[in-house]
């Protein structure tokens, strides 16, 4: 890759009074990248968004982004930034595009522009029918493409995108996943918080896994996997109320062996033959399932806790 | 035998929709409890005892009374309106809108009717209590003169069912909060200030006191005096108690229609 | 110190705060326009009946109409309730409610741009509200003279103290139920302050209290104005309005920037 950091972080620390919300993180961001933060709720991905995106002022560590420093350059800085936050604030009285002809009055932007880039984005964002509706009658879906309208007004070299499909339907999901791809095309460095490993794995192209304010891993979605997890995942399902009975005798069978409240995973290189062994054995599941591992696994190696609970 | 799901009379679900509202007041009443006590002392003292002062130096006796003997009742009078706009407007779509909690209630047994009338039948309760208070008050300025004016808070309590029912009924029909603070300007502010509260209705030009009659707050006023002073001109009382009467009728019943049309249609 | 403590306040962006406000409320213009009618009414009332009642009042070692007298206090008043509405109510709805100056900080706008365009808008309905305020007084021949225009800039004066007050302590509203305490410390400012009778009725020490508050020495300042005496001790009603603006304003700042950006 020839690309250069847009963003680089070292020992980020952010505390609130007595608790530390970030502790020391480090990473670097190359210019149109798209780069995860996975982790669960209160992992500290949006006190680090925050700080990127030069809200909020680091406790320690040092910052850079577009090469300044956020606690000097902070106008400048969110002037080249477009931010999603994780619930829409969006003016509720106003239209849908006067909502983002403001927005865009806050960058100095003409008035002459704006109302070209807000046709534009709204044909992008596939609002343009809705233009004149106020916001407060929109689904939650059509909210969050205007969250993301708003915050391209200003044609940002970065996007930051915290949990951008958060109660969102399947289909709304993907449609906003297909307009993030399109940017990503357009040269566009996304930075993305999730807490859904498919979106993880959908988007991004290097991530990090964040668990109490510290990073636990990074890579590629793929690097992640073969390192901390096995080519393919046996879950069986017994009927009983506890499963960590079964702890011993499925324990042979795998490299690796989680109980969950609700099922047991096998971590093996080839499921269906772990499968074939097991029925031998006269071991008998409820049901039994064999797939690829997947970043869920990842997290659950890495912290020994499951993502969504 | 009363079985559950009686729905003759009311009584027993108008109850729990009352102690629901009083229950959510237990919440958040610091604020207003003290408002309640302060206010009639602060009126009181700047118009009856301040104001008064000046009038009384300048036009001895109004109506044939002391500036503050004519202005307590109409103060006890303004008081309760407010109460009734302040209970109704913003609280009731609070609850048919933002917190949807008039929802929540309508899952249960209880009927757009039962939530209405627990709503009013609060409201007058905090009503009575504000009326007594200020009769209290009055009475400590040494402002009390006739055995009536301990039915000066049933006047309070009904001025301010006959501004809460038909306020009620509007803030359930409505989308926006919008049009409130221009009811507020255009409605409340006028009739506190034109209902004959801080002179007699003598001082307005004559073509202009049949218009008084048409202010709602003004037989409200008009009734809180003749509590106070112990005198009740027949028919003059009839009709100020009817005009009262007929606002909280009307307003039930357009109140009952809209919470239906809010909360089950 | 004022170069060290003038960039504080915010900068050119904070307009854009304005403009935002302006949008906003351009779809309630009915809302916008009642303000005008809450003090006219007060006029109205008080010229059909108690200025008959009171007669007149002195001022100044002047014998002035009570309504010549009181309007000035109107003027006050209705500078200090819009201020304060403006900033109190809605400021705190934005701030704790629909977050809407979250999304504003993502911009290049920073936390005392907020504070300061809020002001401005403040400022702005206020002249708009005092200038009609004022025509009105003259038409109602509630004015004591010419000089009333200089009314004008001291309703601006007053204001800008309450709104900067009022962004303060909105910063400190933890509830709905806060606004009642507002209104406990609003009413007796309102109904005490010198506006409905003059200050020397009070006790002598009870005097002294009330000349610490602001809306006092905004309505003393005014009804020198209206009537066209000048005193010197009013360029010290207008300094102390001018310091609780700077202090308010400076505090608000603060609050704000704890809030929105911990």
């Amino acid at each position: 890759m020839t690309a250069e950091p847009i963003l680089q972080a070292s020992d980020l620390v952010k505390r609130f009074g007595e608790s530390t919300a970030v502790d020391g993180v480090s990473f670097s961001i190359n210019s149109g990248e798209s780069f995860g933060f996975l982790g669960p709720n209160g992992a500290g991905k949006t006190s680090t968004m925050r700080m990127i995106s030069a809200v909020s002022q680091p406790t320690a560590g040092s910052l850079s982004v577009f090469g300044l420093d956020p606690r000097t350059h902070g106008p400048a800085i969110r002037g080249r930034i477009g931010v999603v936050p994780q619930e829409d604030t969006l003016e509720l009285e106003l239209s849908v595009r006067l909502n983002l002809e403001m927005f865009g009055r806050y960058f100095d932007i003409p008035r002459a522009v704006l109302r070209e880039r807000t046709a534009d984005l709204l044909a992008f964002t596939q609002l343009s029918e809705r233009a004149n509706d106020r916001v407060e009658d929109l689904s939650g879906g059509m909210k969050r493409r205007l969250t993301i309208a708003r915050a391209l007004i200003n044609q940002p070299e970065i996007l930051i995108l915290d949990e951008p499909t958060t109660g969102l339907d399947p289909q709304a999901r993907h449609l906003l996943w297909d307009r993030l791809y399109r940017l990503k095309r357009e040269g566009v460095t996304l930075i993305i918080t999730t807490h859904y490993m498919d979106e993880a794995e959908q988007l991004c192209d290097r991530l990090v896994v964040m668990d109490h304010g510290s990073i636990v891993a990074s890579g590629t979605p793929r690097e992640l996997i073969t390192h901390h997890s096995t080519r393919e995942v046996v879950e069986l399902r017994f009927n009983t109320d506890s499963h960590d009975g079964y702890h011993d005798r499925l324990a042979p069978f795998a490299q690796r062996l989680e109980i969950l409240p609700d099922r047991v995973l096998l971590y093996v290189d080839e499921g269906d033959e772990t499968l074939r062994l097991i029925h031998q054995e006269d071991i008998a599941p409820m049901s039994a399932l064999v797939r690829r591992s997947s970043l869920e696994d990842v997290f659950l190696r890495l912290t020994g806790r499951t993502l969504v609970d | 035998m009363s079985t559950p799901t009686d729905t003759r009379l009311g009584w027993s679900r108008w109850r729990r929709s009352w102690w629901y509202h009083a229950t959510y007041y237990a919440q958040t009443w610091r604020g207003s409890v003290a408002g309640t006590v302060l206010f009639p002392i602060f009126y009181l003292a700047a118009l009856g005892v301040g104001v008064g002062h000046l009038v009384s130096a300048h036009s001895g006796l109004v109506d044939g009374q002391t500036y503050l003997h004519f202005i307590a009742p109409s103060l006890l009078a303004t008081t309760t309106m407010q109460l009734g706009e302040g209970e109704s407007l913003w609280p009731v779509l609070a609850a048919v809108k933002w917190i949807r909690s008039y929802h929540a209630a309508a899952a249960t047994p209880l009927e757009p009717l039962d939530i209405l009338i627990g709503k009013l039948s609060w409201v007058v309760t905090r009503a009575l209590a504000t009326g007594v208070v200020y009769t209290i008050v009055i009475g400590a300025f040494g402002a009390l003169q006739s055995w009536w004016s301990l039915v000066l808070p049933l006047i309070g309590g009904l001025v301010t069912l006959a501004f809460a029912a038909p306020f009620v009924a509007y803030a359930a029909s409505v989308q926006s909060d919008a049009s409130f603070i221009v009811i507020y300007r255009f409605a409340i502010v006028p009739m506190f200030l034109f209902s004959a509260t801080f002179y007699p209705i003598s001082a307005y030009p004559g073509y202009l006191q049949p218009v008084v009659q048409f202010v709602p707050l003004y037989h409200g006023v008009a009734l809180a005096r003749s509590a106070a002073y112990g005198q009740w001109p027949l028919l003059p009382t009839v009709g100020h108690l009817a005009v009262l009467l007929a606002m909280s009728v009307v307003g039930v019943l357009w109140g009952r229609r809209s919470l239906r049309r809010r909360l089950v249609d | 110190m004022l170069t060290r403590t003038l960039p504080q306040f915010g900068s050119r962006r904070s307009i854009r705060i304005f403009e935002r406000n302006l949008m906003v409320y351009r779809s309630q213009w009915l809302m916008l326009i009642s303000g005008f009618f809450e003090p006219l009414f007060y006029l109205l009332s008080i010229g059909i009946g108690l200025n008959h009642l009171v007669g007149s009042v002195p001022v100044g070692g002047r014998l002035v109409s009570y309504a010549t007298f009181v309007a000035p206090g109107m003027l006050a008043t209705s500078a200090m309730n819009g201020a304060t509405i403006d900033t109190i109510f809605n400021t705190f709805f934005r701030l704790k409610i629909s977050h809407s100056y979250d999304a504003v900080l993502s911009t290049p706008l920073d936390v005392t741009d907020v504070a300061l365009g809020e002001v401005w808008w403040a400022l702005a309905r206020a002249s708009l509200y005092a200038a009609s305020f004022i025509v009105c007084m003259v038409l109602l021949g509630d004015a004591g003279s010419a000089w009333v225009v200089l009314c004008w800039p001291a309703a601006i004066l007053t204001s800008f103290a309450f709104s900067a007050i009022g962004l303060a302590v909105c910063t400190y509203i933890r509830s709905w139920q806060d606004f009642d305490l507002v209104t406990i410390v609003q009413l007796p400012l309102f109904l005490f302050s010198a506006t409905f009778f003059p200050i020397s009725l009070y006790p002598r020490w009870l005097g002294a209290v009330v000349a610490v508050s602001p809306l006092y020495q905004s309505a003393a300042l005014m009804r020198g104005l209206s009537l066209g005496v000048f005193q010197w001790v009013m360029i010290g009603r207008a300094a102390y309005l001018a310091v609780l603006a700077l202090v308010g304003l400076r505090l608000a700042s603060n609050r704000f920037r704890r809030i929105l950006t911990p």
